[in-house]
C-alpha cells in the first residue's frame, strides 16, 4: 500500500524536469480580438431584436399606469409625452441605443426609480439564489453523471437517469407550488418547515448570523426548486460525453499500463467528457442571472427574475430595457468566456 | 530489458497461455460465448509470433487476456514462469512486463496529453520516475521518433499514424518490457507506415530482445514479421508451427482455405471459399469445431475419419515450440486405424 502511495505521490508531484514542455496553450489574441468582436456583433443584433420585440408588446403603458382611474384625453396625451410614446419608432431605438451605450436606462415608470438602482438592489438576491443553486445543480449533475456514465446501464444509471428527466420534464412552477404546498403551507403531519416567500423575515434581526441564518432558511425552497428541475441537463450531458469516451482505446491502453479502474477514469475519461460538459455549464451560467423568472415570481424572491414579471405587467419599457441588455450580455460574456476556456483545454482546436 | 538476454539459453518462454479459457456471458443467451476455448500457446524469448485468424474468433480477447486485462475462466497466464495472479499488485507488475499496443494508434493515444505526457505516463505509475526525461527520451528513440526532443512538446493530432503508432509503442517500452502483444498494429495504417512500424517491431527483436504476440487478419503480415504462427478458429489454436510450415505447407483445411484466397496464389492452386460465417462462439458445433465448414470434410463426406469429425473434438495443441502442429482429423497421419492416437500430432517434426 505504501508503495502506490508513493507512486500516486510521484504522479501528482509534478516532478517533471520538463515542465516547459508539458503544457503549451494559449489562447491568441488575435484569436481572442476576433471571437470578442463577434461577441459584439452578436450583442448588437440581440439589441435590435429585443427593442422591436418590446415595441411590439400589445399593451399600452400609459393605459396601465393610468390604471383604472379617470384621465381625461388630454392627461392622458400629457402621459404619453411624458413617457416618449409620442416619439417615432425610429427616435425611441436611437434612445434606447443611447441609452445602452451610457448605461443609464432613466427612471422606470411603475417603481418611480432609476433603473440602474432597482437592477442594483435586484441582482444580489438573484445572484446568491441562481449561484447557490447552479452551484449545487453542476456538482450533483457531474457527479452522478460521472458515476452513471462509467456504468451505463447499471442501476445506479437507470434510477438516476430517470429521476433526473422526470424532474426536467416538471414544468418549475408547478413543482416550487407543490414543494410550497408541502413544505411551507404543511400537510398532513409535515408542519410547515420553510417560509413561504420572499428573502427574508422583517422580524429577524438584519444583521449577523441571525440574518444569514434567515435568509439561508428563505432559501431552501426555491433553491431545491431550481436544482431539482436543471441539474438533469448536467448529469445528461456528462452521462453522454463519458459514455462516448468509454470505447476509445486510450483507456484500454492506461489499463493495460497498468492503471487502476478509478484512476482510468479520474485521469483520462472525466477530464476529456468535462470538455463537451463546459461548454453546457457556462451557457447555463450566462442565463443564471436572467433564468429564474418562474422561481423567483413562485417565492417572491426580490431578484432580477421578479423584477422583469412585474415590469412586464406594464409594460414598464426602461426597466425591461435595462433587465434584457444585463441578461442577454451576460449570455454573450460566458459563451465567450466557455469558447475561450475550451482553446486552453483541448489542444485540438488550437488550429 | 537489454541485449543481454537474447543470450540465455534454453526455452525461456516469457508469457505462455495455459488451456486458457475466457467465456463471456450475456444476458440474452443462455449459452455463454466461449471466446478462447483452452488455448495453449507460448512465446518464447526473442520471438514473434503472429496469431490469426478471421474477425470474432477470439484472437484479440486471447491477446487481452495475455495482457491481464481480461480475467480468464479457466487456465493460468504464465508470466516470467509463474502463474499470473489477479492481484492489483501483481497485475501491476505484471503490465510493466506486458505491454499491450492497440489498433487504432489516434483512439489509443489520449489526445490531450502531449507525447511526453504520454511516454511517461507508465513510468511515473511504476514509480520509474528517477530519470524520467531521459527515458522517454530513449523510449522515443528506440520507437525511431528521432531527435525525441522534437516531438516531446507535441500532441497526438500533430503527427502523422505512422508516428502516433510509433509513440503508442515507445509508451510500451519506457516500461521495459519483454513482451508486446501488439492487437492489430498495423491496419489502420497507409501501406508505407505499415512496414515501417513492421520493421521497428524486427528491430526491437533484434537488438532489445523484445518478444512479440502480433494479432492479424492478415497472413501477408505474418508472413514478414513473424518467426510462428498461430492460426485459431473460433476461440481454439488449429495449427501452429514456423512461418514455412504454416504458409508454406499448411496443413489444417481452415489455413489452406485463408492461403487460397492470397491474391498471388489464385492461379497457382485452387480457390477455396469457406462456406458461411465463422459460427456463433455461444454455440460451438460438436464434434471439430470446423466440420460444417470444411472443404475438406465436404470432400470426403463417405471416408470413415469424416465421422470422427462429427463426433470428435480434436485434442488441444499443446504448447510446443518446435514442432508444426495441426488440430484436424484428416492431418493426424494414421489416425483413423488407430482411436487411441492423438489426433492432434506433430506433422514432420
Amino acid at each position: 500500500m505504501a508503495a502506490l502511495r508513493n507512486d500516486d505521490a510521484a504522479l501528482t508531484a509534478g516532478t517533471d524536469p520538463v515542465p516547459a514542455v508539458r503544457r503549451r496553450r494559449r489562447i491568441g489574441w488575435g484569436y481572442f480580438g476576433r471571437r470578442a468582436l463577434m461577441s459584439l456583433e452578436s450583442f448588437l443584433v440581440t439589441l435590435v431584436i429585443g427593442f422591436i420585440v418590446f415595441s411590439l408588446v400589445p399593451s399600452d403603458p400609459a393605459q396601465s399606469l393610468a390604471r383604472a382611474q379617470s384621465v381625461t384625453p388630454e392627461q392622458m396625451a400629457d402621459l404619453r409625452a411624458q413617457l416618449g410614446l409620442d416619439q417615432s419608432i425610429v427616435v425611441r431605438f436611437f434612445h434606447f441605443l443611447r441609452n445602452v451605450l451610457t448605461g443609464n436606462f432613466g427612471y422606470s415608470w411603475e417603481y418611480r426609480q432609476s433603473v440602474g438602482s432597482l437592477i442594483g438592489s435586484a441582482i444580489g438576491p438573484t445572484l446568491l439564489l441562481m449561484g447557490t443553486a447552479t452551484l449545487i445543480s453542476v456538482a450533483l449533475g457531474l457527479w452522478l453523471g460521472v458515476r452513471a456514465g462509467w456504468k451505463p446501464g447499471s442501476k445506479f444509471d437507470r434510477f438516476w437517469t430517470g429521476t433526473a428527466v422526470t424532474l426536467w420534464s416538471v414544468p418549475t412552477f408547478w413543482l416550487g407550488m407543490m414543494l410550497l404546498v408541502v413544505f411551507s403551507i404543511g400537510v398532513g403531519p409535515i408542519p410547515s418547515l420553510f417560509p413561504a416567500g420572499g428573502m427574508s423575515d422583517p422580524t429577524v434581526d438584519g444583521h449577523g448570523i441571525a440574518h444569514i441564518l434567515d435568509v439561508a432558511h428563505h432559501l431552501v425552497l426555491p433553491c431545491l426548486t431550481l436544482v431539482a428541475v436543471t441539474f438533469a441537463q448536467n448529469l445528461m450531458i456528462m452521462r453522454s460525453s463519458l459514455v462516448d469516451e468509454l470505447g476509445n482505446a486510450y483507456l484500454t491502453t492506461a489499463r493495460a499500463k497498468g492503471l487502476r479502474d478509478a484512476e482510468v477514469r479520474q485521469r483520462h475519461a472525466v477530464p476529456n467528457a468535462m470538455l463537451p460538459a463546459i461548454t453546457v455549464i457556462f451557457l447555463q451560467v450566462g442565463g443564471l442571472v436572467g433564468g429564474a423568472i418562474v422561481t423567483e415570481t413562485v417565492f417572491s424572491w426580490p431578484g432580477l427574475g421578479l423584477l422583469v414579471y412585474n415590469g412586464i405587467k406594464i409594460p414598464d419599457l426602461p426597466l425591461l430595457e435595462g433587465t434584457f441588455v444585463i441578461f442577454s450580455g451576460s449570455v454573450i460574456v460566458f459563451n465567450l468566456i466557455a469558447d475561450l476556456l475550451y482553446r486552453v483545454l483541448d489542444p485540438r482546436v488550437q488550429g | 530489458m537489454s541485449a543481454a538476454a537474447i543470450e540465455v539459453p534454453g526455452p525461456a518462454d516469457v508469457l505462455e497461455a495455459r488451456n486458457l479459457r475466457v467465456t463471456f456471458s450475456s444476458r440474452r443467451s443462455a449459452a455463454p460465448a466461449r471466446a478462447v476455448d483452452d488455448v495453449n500457446l507460448a512465446l518464447g524469448r526473442a520471438e514473434i509470433i503472429a496469431l490469426i485468424g478471421e474477425s470474432g474468433c477470439g484472437k484479440s480477447t486471447l491477446a487481452r487476456a495475455l495482457v491481464g486485462l481480461v480475467k480468464p475462466q479457466g487456465g493460468q497466464v504464465i508470466s516470467q514462469g509463474a502463474p499470473l495472479k489477479y492481484s492489483k499488485a501483481a497485475l501491476r507488475q505484471h503490465r510493466r512486463s506486458v505491454q499491450l499496443v492497440l489498433q487504432d494508434p489516434a483512439g489509443a493515444l489520449n489526445p490531450r496529453h502531449t507525447v511526453y505526457d504520454l511516454v511517461a505516463e507508465g513510468p511515473r505509475l511504476h514509480g520509474l520516475t528517477g530519470n524520467l526525461y531521459e527515458r522517454v527520451c530513449t523510449a522515443l528513440t528506440q520507437a525511431g521518433l528521432r531527435p525525441p526532443e522534437q516531438f516531446l512538446a507535441r500532441y497526438p493530432h500533430q503527427l502523422s499514424g505512422g508516428q502516433q503508432q510509433r509513440v503508442v509503442i515507445a509508451g510500451a517500452l519506457a516500461l521495459e518490457p519483454s513482451v508486446l502483444v501488439a492487437d492489430e498494429p498495423v491496419s489502420s495504417l497507409d501501406a508505407s507506415a505499415r512496414g515501417e512500424v513492421l520493421r521497428l517491431l524486427i528491430d526491437l527483436r533484434d537488438t532489445l530482445g523484445l518478444s512479440a504476440l502480433v494479432v492479424s487478419h492478415d497472413l501477408g503480415l505474418a508472413w514478414n514479421i513473424a518467426d510462428r504462427v498461430a492460426v485459431m478458429y473460433l476461440g481454439r489454436i488449429v495449427e501452429l508451427g514456423t512461418v514455412e510450415e504454416v504458409l508454406l505447407r499448411p496443413q489444417h483445411p481452415y489455413t489452406r482455405a485463408l492461403l487460397s484466397i492470397l491474391p498471388g496464389r489464385r492461379s497457382a492452386q485452387t480457390l477455396t471459399l469457406l462456406q458461411g460465417e465463422a459460427p456463433d462462439p455461444a454455440a460451438i458445433p460438436g464434434g471439430c469445431r470446423f466440420h460444417p465448414r470444411c472443404p475438406l470434410y465436404a470432400e470426403k463426406a463417405d471416408d470413415p475419419r469424416a465421422q470422427w469429425c462429427r463426433e470428435r473434438d480434436p485434442q488441444v495443441l499443446p504448447a510446443l515450440s518446435d514442432s508444426h502442429l495441426v488440430a484436424c482429423h484428416f492431418a493426424a497421419s494414421g489416425a483413423p486405424d488407430n482411436p487411441t492416437a492423438p489426433p492432434a500430432s506433430a506433422v514432420g517434426a
